[in-house]
């Protein structure tokens, strides 16, 4: 053999290699299709219905007005929009062929039945970690109920992430399916509220920061993250801190009900809170308790005080504007606060919060109703109150909660939000 | 006392009124457009709503004040007894009215959204028109004069 022809050989060999190793990567098989079970153990239907809670399915795989689990939700991402797919047991447009294996398959590794690779959205990341029983349960749950001809909406996905066998290299990075294991000094109720945490509820996925890839930053887990213009605060170190919660405030908030101290939960934990008041009160404590035994990172924030003189202009107008539009319900007086003991604006955690996000967020946006359920209730305000109107209600509040740290960053804030409902 | 000018259905009106005064009372007591209602005065009902900048607002809750520069719409905009406009028209063949105490609001918040979106859908309908509340009970008859208008698309008045 020639020098050259070494050459060649040994580049057609990494060539084969290179190939054979992205084929292995970026393949997964279909796994056959399946005629479902018709008969059902009701007691393990209940316990299917309540993973499927604790996992939020449905926040995601309804979306407003459709029908239940039948997708078809947009979400946002930095790489495009994408939209939550029928997880309805429909045989053609929902999971109606997938058989367990399938459906374990997608939950652990975020492979859809045909072999295709799911987006991270779908967070399989944290799925992956749950035990086999509360998989097998969903799963029953789910093909149980009614199937629902909903097709899936395209996804609009920016280049290159519409190639979905990339998603290949992210799982490489990112997917480390450790299951969780109970630590035998702990309590039996903290080690299932780190299952609940960990697992299904991907408390994560909102409140850790993400990686330029989307990916939750390591080491950071928990440490707050920014969803659809919300601020998920962090949750390590609630019960110490300033403002500390107690055990029955977070159990409480957590249930969608208004506490003292903090308020009530808005924006995307809304419809999360309202899922998990729908667990069994045992479920929700262990949450808390788990949550509340989380230590604040050592503090590494420096306090400049940037002590302002508020300007006396912009006081009197954001009094005004209180007067105007939200003392019916929020001044000590008014008929609101006794009806459900809701705390005044002071003790809002979102007037406490570093980020002037969630207090602007819940004035723009309000708490819409939902339909069967009692309040609390909150109009819109994002069409009456011009930006200058926000920015001076928000100045006067914070001046009225926290006056020795007043929001330096209103203007911008508002004019991002602005941007971003557009 | 401060001077505010509102800029109501095409005209301009300068008024001596405090800054923090609802808009509603602006409305009604100043300039005599009485199609808005008071309901709750909380922004749980809609019967105050009218439009602002084309987007429907609770004016019971809205100040005065900021209201430089920025378009107010009220039912009155959209036709007369004499000569109802597409929408209002629609209410009537409905009888969508029974005390109709919330029928002004009920029309501005319709109107928002047949502007917006000529030809909504049903959930579209459906989830626009959730924030406004009428006591009788007609809501299937509003719902079926905004269908009647969605048919044909609404033109933009003024």
């Amino acid at each position: 053999m020639t020098r050259r022809s070494l050459w060649l050989a040994a580049a057609l060999m990494v060539v084969v290699f290179g190939g054979v190793s992205a084929f292995l990567l970026m393949w997964r098989p279909a796994i056959e299709p399946v005629e479902l079970p018709q008969h059902f153990d009701s007691e393990q239907l209940l316990r299917g219905a309540r993973v499927v809670e604790a996992g939020d399915c449905a926040v995601c795989h309804t979306r407003p007005g459709g029908k239940y689990l039948a997708g078809g939700l947009g979400l946002v991402t930095p790489f495009g929009t994408l939209y939550s797919t029928n997880i309805t047991p429909d045989p053609d447009t929902g999971i109606g062929r997938w058989s367990l294996p399938a459906f374990e398959r997608a939950m652990r590794q975020g492979i859809s039945r045909d072999g295709h690779f799911l987006y991270p959205a779908f967070p399989y990341v944290h799925y992956s970690r749950m035990t086999d029983e509360d998989i097998r349960d969903a799963y029953m749950y789910l093909i149980s109920g009614p199937g629902v001809h909903a097709p899936a909406t395209p996804n609009q996905m920016n280049f290159p992430m519409n190639i979905r066998p990339l998603v290949s290299f992210w799982n490489l990075l990112f997917l480390h399916s450790d299951r969780i294991t109970a630590l035998p000094d702990k309590s039996q109720t903290w080690n299932r509220g780190k299952y609940l945490v960990e697992g299904a509820g991907h408390c994560a996925g909102c409140h850790t920061p993400l990686n330029a890839l989307g990916a939750e930053k390591s080491g950071q887990s928990l440490a707050g993250g920014v969803v659809d213009g919300w601020e998920a605060p962090s949750l390590r170190g609630m019960s110490s801190g300033p403002r500390p919660w107690t055990s029955e405030q977070l159990v409480g908030y957590l249930r969608a009900q208004v506490v003292p101290n903090h308020g009530t939960p808005a924006g995307p934990m809304r419809p999360v809170s309202l899922g998990l008041a729908r667990l069994p009160l045992a479920d929700v404590e262990a949450i808390a308790d788990y949550l509340l035994s989380l230590q604040a990172p050592a503090a590494t924030r420096s306090k400049e005080s940037s002590k302002m003189t508020p300007i006396a202009a912009q006081q009197a107008a954001g009094l005004a504007l209180f007067q105007g539009s939200c003392a019916g319900c929020h001044a000590p007086g008014a008929a609101m606060r006794t009806i459900d003991a809701r705390p005044g604006l002071e003790q809002t955690s979102a007037l406490h919060a570093t980020s002037p996000r969630n207090f602007l967020k819940t004035v723009m946006e309000g708490i819409a109703p939902v339909p069967g359920m009692p309040g609390p209730v909150m109009p819109a305000f994002s069409a009456s109150l011009s930006d200058d109107q926000l920015e001076a209600l928000a100045a006067y509040l914070r001046e009225q909660t926290q006056p020795d740290e007043p929001w330096t960053d209103l203007s911008s804030t508002i004019h991002d939000l602005r941007q971003e409902a557009k | 006392m401060t001077t505010t000018t509102l800029h109501v259905n095409g005209s301009a009106h300068t008024l001596d009124i405090d800054p923090d005064m609802p808009l509603l009372y602006a409305l009604r007591n100043h300039l005599g457009l009485n199609g808005a209602k008071y309901g709750c005065g909380l922004g749980q009902c809609g019967a105050c709503t009218v439009l602002l900048d084309d987007k429907p607002v609770f004016s019971c809750l809205t100040p005065c004040s900021g209201m430089e520069g920025r378009k107010i719409r009220t039912v009155e905009s959209l036709g007369s007894a004499e000569q109802p406009g597409p929408l209002q028209q629609a209410f009537i063949d409905t009888q969508a009215a029974q005390c109709g105490y919330c029928i002004a609001g009920m029309i501005m918040r319709a109107q928002a959204l047949l502007e917006q979106e000529p030809h909504p859908g049903e959930e579209a309908i459906l989830a626009h028109m959730a924030p406004n509340l009428c006591r009788c009970g007609t809501h299937l008859r509003i719902l079926e004069a905004i269908r009647h208008v969605s048919k044909d698309g609404v033109k933009h008045a003024g």
